[in-house]
Formats: structure tokens, sequence, C-alpha cells
């Protein structure tokens, strides 16, 4: 290749050696999906019959506990499944190590700060 | 980033025709992809008319035939011309393929023929694969065993343990599947890709082999190995009919049973 160093193939391909990790974040990824796919067609049909509701009604339905409980369920399994696929993404294309660092911080950050925020917005209305 | 746009000189140009003789009745067109780092200038696409009654049935029997009686410049490998030296492999009619194993009757139109994508050319139909060889060094595709050699006997295994290769022994090393891989084009220095995952994945599911663990530690890697995002062109593509994204897969299913 057009390696300006005179380091071999070899040695520029072993580089410096697996990270021996990656497992966990692959599984997580799956789990999630799989979790995901009651979670979110119970949501979705909950929240097409809340159709036509005020605020009221929906704050007293969110206020059951086990809405309450599946619907902290289903945003953080979301979120977690979205945190982990954008790390995909963003480890795909940004080929910038600065850039690519930068990313994975500021995306982990703001996928932490709305799962906080949407826990928080539920237990509001719940408790 | 990415690169989106084509780097300097990467334009293909319309190149020379060459007319098959007006006695021709089976006439194909075979537009082939030309480069010569030598020359300095943008990468062209020459047509060379052939006449099919005058040809092998395979593609790589029109380039022989063209380089022959044509345009002895033409470069591109070949060496054992029945699929299974693997040297022939390059992009024909969109598909990365051995020239070898491709019947000329199989592409319709014009038989377009590219060196395999995304690797730097090194003249004509000839890619480097140099990092693809070095990675195929990095999974030390042989037998690595802590048990000294049985004096006077082989290394024996079951006939079940030995079918547990088939699918995976007949890989020629050609690169078709790598080359056709986005995760490969965009992050082939450091993803190993599906052809060299194989070979891995070879020896570990070969029962005589005792460094199973190690070779999954080496290959447990965001990089080395989970830049595969199940696409499956290298299954798609394979001129030998093999599937090295269910090697992968399985790979990455003993990753997690081990933990």
């Amino acid at each position: 290749m057009s390696d300006k160093s005179m380091r071999t193939d070899l040695g520029r391909v072993r580089g410096m050696g697996s990270a021996k990790e990656g497992v966990h974040h692959w599984w997580m990824q799956r789990l999630t999906a799989i979790a995901l796919v009651p979670l979110i067609l119970w949501f979705v049909a909950s929240v097409a019959g809340l159709a036509g509701a005020g605020h009221a009604e929906t704050a007293e339905w969110l206020a059951q506990p086990l809405v309450a409980i599946a619907v902290i369920l289903m945003v953080v399994a979301t979120l977690y499944h979205a945190a982990l696929g954008v790390q995909v993404v963003v480890e795909d294309y940004i080929h910038h190590e600065g850039w690519k660092f930068c990313w994975l911080i500021t995306m982990k950050f703001i996928f932490l700060v709305l799962g906080v925020g949407a826990v928080f917005s539920v237990l509001k209305l719940a408790l | 980033m990415a690169e989106f746009t084509l780097p300097a000189n990467s334009k293909v140009k319309i190149g020379d025709t060459h007319k098959a003789s007006g006695d021709a009745k089976r006439v194909r067109a075979f537009k082939i992809y030309r480069y010569d780092p030598d020359k300095g200038e943008n990468p062209r696409l020459d047509t060379f008319e052939v006449d099919l009654d005058a040809c092998g049935p395979m593609v790589l029997d029109a380039l022989i035939k063209i380089k022959n009686e044509i345009d002895p410049s033409v470069t591109f490998r070949r060496s054992c011309r029945e699929g299974i030296c693997g040297s022939c492999s390059m992009n024909i009619d969109g598909t990365n393929t051995l020239a070898c194993l491709k019947p000329i009757d199989e592409v319709r139109g014009d038989v377009k023929i590219y060196p395999l994508p995304h690797m730097e050319v090194i003249k004509d139909l000839v890619p480097d694969l140099s990092t693809a060889y070095a990675q195929l060094a990095s999974v030390e595709p042989w037998l690595k065993t802590k048990t000294p050699p049985p004096p006077t006997t082989e290394r024996l295994q079951s006939i079940e343990d030995r079918e547990k290769l088939d699918g995976m022994w007949e890989c020629v090393l050609c690169f078709s599947c790598s080359t056709s891989c986005p995760s490969y084009w965009w992050n082939g220095e450091r993803y190993l890709g599906p052809a060299v995952l194989l070979q891995a994945y070879r020896w570990i599911a070969d029962s005589r082999d005792e460094y199973t663990g190690e070779r999954l530690d080496d290959l447990e890697d965001p990089f080395r190995l989970y830049r595969c995002h199940t696409i499956m062109n290298c299954t798609k593509t394979c001129p030998k009919g093999l599937n090295p994204a269910k090697a992968i897969a399985e790979i990455k299913k003993m990753l997690v049973m081990r933990r």
C-alpha cells in the first residue's frame, strides 16, 4: 500500500493487537433489540389508544405503576440501543481518531442526558 | 471522515475502441478498465470487440485472446484457468468473481471488466493485495498445538470433525468477498474482511487445533471482527459458492458463548 513508513505490512496489520472487547457491545445490541419488539409494539398501541386524550388523561394513564415501569424500560432500552447503533456508525465512517473520540463522547453524553431526562419526566408524572 | 468524493486522477475516461474484423458473426464488446501508473494519466475504459465463434466460453478466455491478438499490454493476473488458484478475481458485469469461472453467456450486453473494488490499482486489472495478504498471515492460518506430534502417526480427526471444515477449505483466497464488502472498503486497514475471517474460523473450527482461545482473543476487537454488519455481499459474490458471513457469525457466537 501507499504507506510512507518503512514498516512491514504484517507489522502494520498486527498493530497494537486486539482490543479484547466488542462482544459486550454486540450482545447488548441484540438483547435490547429483542426487548424492544414487545415494548415498542405495546407502546405504539397504547399511544394510539390515547388519541384525542388531553394532558390530564394521558398523565393519569402514565401514573399507573405498571405503565410507568414499562415506559421507563422502553425509553432506556431504546436510548441504549440507539447509543450502541450510533457508536457503530461513528466508528464506521469517522476515520480521524480525534474527531471519532469527540463524537463518541458527545453522542454518549447526549443519550445519557436524554435517558435521565426521560426517566425523570415519567417519574414526575407517575409519583 | 469517509471519502465521498473521488480522489484526483480517478475519473475513468473513455478509451480506444478495437473493432472486430468484418467477417465476424458473433461479436461481443469487452469494456476493460485500463490504468498505467507510469503514464500519469486518468484510467480509461477500452473497448475490444471479440468474435465469440473464435473464443473460449469464459471471460478469461476472452481476456487472453485480447492480450494475445489485439493488445499485449492488457494486464491481469491468471494462472490455473479452472477456479482453483484464485488469481483472476476481478469485477465483471458489476460483480466480483473469477474470470475463469464466469461464462461470457451469463453477461447481457457489453462485458464490463474492472479490477476488484476499492483496492489500489497496480496496473489495469491488477489490484494491490499486500494488506489483505498480511491480514491473512496475521491470523496464522496453520495448525497450532501444545501437544507434540505423535511420533509415528498423523494427528487424527474423526470423520464428523473433518466435515465441519467443508465450505471453508475450498476457499481459494481470491478476495472477491473482502473487496465486495462496504465495511472492508471503509475500514480495510483494520477490519480483517470476510476472506480472512473465514480462514480464521477454518482453524478455530479444526478439532486438531489447540489455540482456539488465543485465536478468539486475537479476533475480539471492534474493528478486526465487529465491523461486519451482516451485509452479506461476501456470500452473494463468492465465486466458489462459500458462505463467509456464516463463518463470521459462528465466531461471534463463540465469543458470546465463552463469556
